[in-house]
């Protein structure tokens, strides 16, 4: 079993929150199949959160294939993500690396990098969303 | 959408002063719904006009399909906690169980043992001596052993600690997991509503200035900060909620379905709170009934700081 926590900080809304939290908990080996995550009454007793908040969390995880609500007894996972995608990390982070060379070559420092990536990923995924 | 609370340019007046004015609003069922304003913004007339403790001087208002308090069926459908939970002080726990097990119809007393029992509330202590956090718990249960379908709670955690404010929402929030519940709720401080509500209500000035689904309106609203410039070259979809310029640099807040392409402006996305206050620091619309939630009067005034 995994706990939640929220950062009210982070600007990330709530259930969202969660739904990166069980991601990352999939990718780490954390969870793995058939494992049940927090009921929404537990993890709203401990965050003192919406309920709905978790419920869109669990809804979501659930179209996305990585878990499926047995009613009356909870919700478990269906899918892990470990490894999945590991394979393909090695060459993805060779084109970031030739990315970021070209970057320094052409005279962008460090923040305007980190800040161009941001603002790329942030437009390409409303674009997806 | 199903209406648990819906209001027909609902107003009431004290004397000259108008506390609530025009509100035309639908609070939807099975949600939470926060509402948020200044002190004196009218957020307890609307609440105890939902509670039927006040008659409204102009329009309709209705809660749970009938009329506030009409009859004693429409009685049992709401429940009210009012402005910092009152109880009697000179009745004992148990006393309260007691007087609410024969005031209501539907009373669950199962429900209201268990919590009073969880709270580790004893039972023969008089209500006058608990803590403001145990007071504000007893309220809560009584409210919530009523059994409504409403529930209605006036600035509830105000006069409460940071934790006794964690323990009442944590409390009512695995209530709202449990039974089928609509909460409204009301705070003039807004972080403590952010976590706990999936709809918000805003009234500045008597007036409703913004109401929706919060994660909609969060996913909708942006802050741009970017080179000065005038707000009326921003592209139509783009309404502007407030606007600030100092001699070098814009920062708007505006509200849009669609992604801001504009390179120049650097966006960042707002938390309920910073987007409630642009709400509260922008001028009423001065059409009268312009949609207060669309913020479509587009005329955003310029306020130049240097």
């Amino acid at each position: 079993m995994i706990e939640f926590t929220l950062d009210g900080r982070s600007g990330v809304s709530p259930y969202l929150q969660v739904v990166h939290q069980v991601r990352q908990a999939l990718r780490l080996g954390l969870l793995r199949e058939g494992d049940q995550l927090p009921t929404v009454k537990d993890v709203v007793a401990t965050l003192a959160i919406n309920p709905n908040t978790v419920l869109k969390a669990y809804r979501e995880l659930e179209r996305d294939g990585l878990v499926a609500a047995r009613p009356g007894v909870g919700t478990f996972v269906t899918r892990s993500l470990a490894n999945a995608s590991l394979a393909a990390h090695e060459p993805l982070r060779r084109d970031l690396e030739r990315w970021l060379d070209r970057a320094r070559a052409a005279g962008v420092d460090d923040e305007s990098i980190e800040a161009l990536f941001r603002s790329a990923f942030r437009s390409e995924q409303r674009g997806v969303a | 959408m199903t209406a648990v609370l819906a209001t027909d340019t609902l107003g009431k007046r004290y004397g000259r002063r108008w506390a609530l004015k025009d509100c035309t609003l639908q609070i939807p069922a099975g949600r939470v719904t926060g509402l948020v304003g200044q002190n004196g913004a009218g957020k307890s007339t609307l609440l105890n006009l939902a509670a039927g403790l006040l008659r409204p001087t102009t329009g309709t208002i209705e809660v749970c399909g009938g009329r506030p308090a009409s009859d004693p069926d429409q009685l049992a459908k709401v429940g009210f906690v009012a402005q910092d939970t009152p109880t009697y002080a000179g009745l004992s726990v148990r006393d309260h169980l007691r007087l609410g097990a024969h005031l209501n119809p539907r009373w669950d007393d199962d429900l209201a043992r268990s919590r009073v029992d969880r709270l580790g509330l004893d039972l023969g202590q008089r209500a006058g001596r608990l803590s403001g956090g145990q007071r504000a718990q007893l309220a809560l249960a009584l409210g919530l052993a009523k059994r409504p379908e409403l529930l209605i709670l006036d600035e509830p955690v105000a006069s409460l600690d940071p934790f006794a404010r964690r323990e009442f929402l944590q409390l009512l929030m695995e209530a709202v997991a449990e039974q089928e519940l609509s909460v409204v709720l009301s705070s003039h401080v807004v972080s403590d509503l952010e976590r706990v509500c999936d709809h918000v209500v805003v009234l500045v000035d008597s007036e409703v200035r913004l109401a929706g689904e919060v994660e909609t309106l969060l996913d909708t609203h942006h802050r741009l900060t970017g080179p000065r410039r005038g707000t009326h070259s921003l592209p139509a979809d783009q309404q502007v909620v407030s606007a600030r310029h100092t001699d070098r640099q814009s920062t708007l807040v505006v509200r849009t379905e669609r992604p801001v392409l504009d390179p120049s402006w650097t966006v960042t996305e707002l938390g309920l709170e910073d987007l409630v206050l642009a709400y509260m620091e922008r001028p009423a619309p001065d059409r009268p009934g312009a949609p207060a939630a669309a913020g479509a009067d587009g005329s955003p005034t310029l306020e130049v700081l240097k």
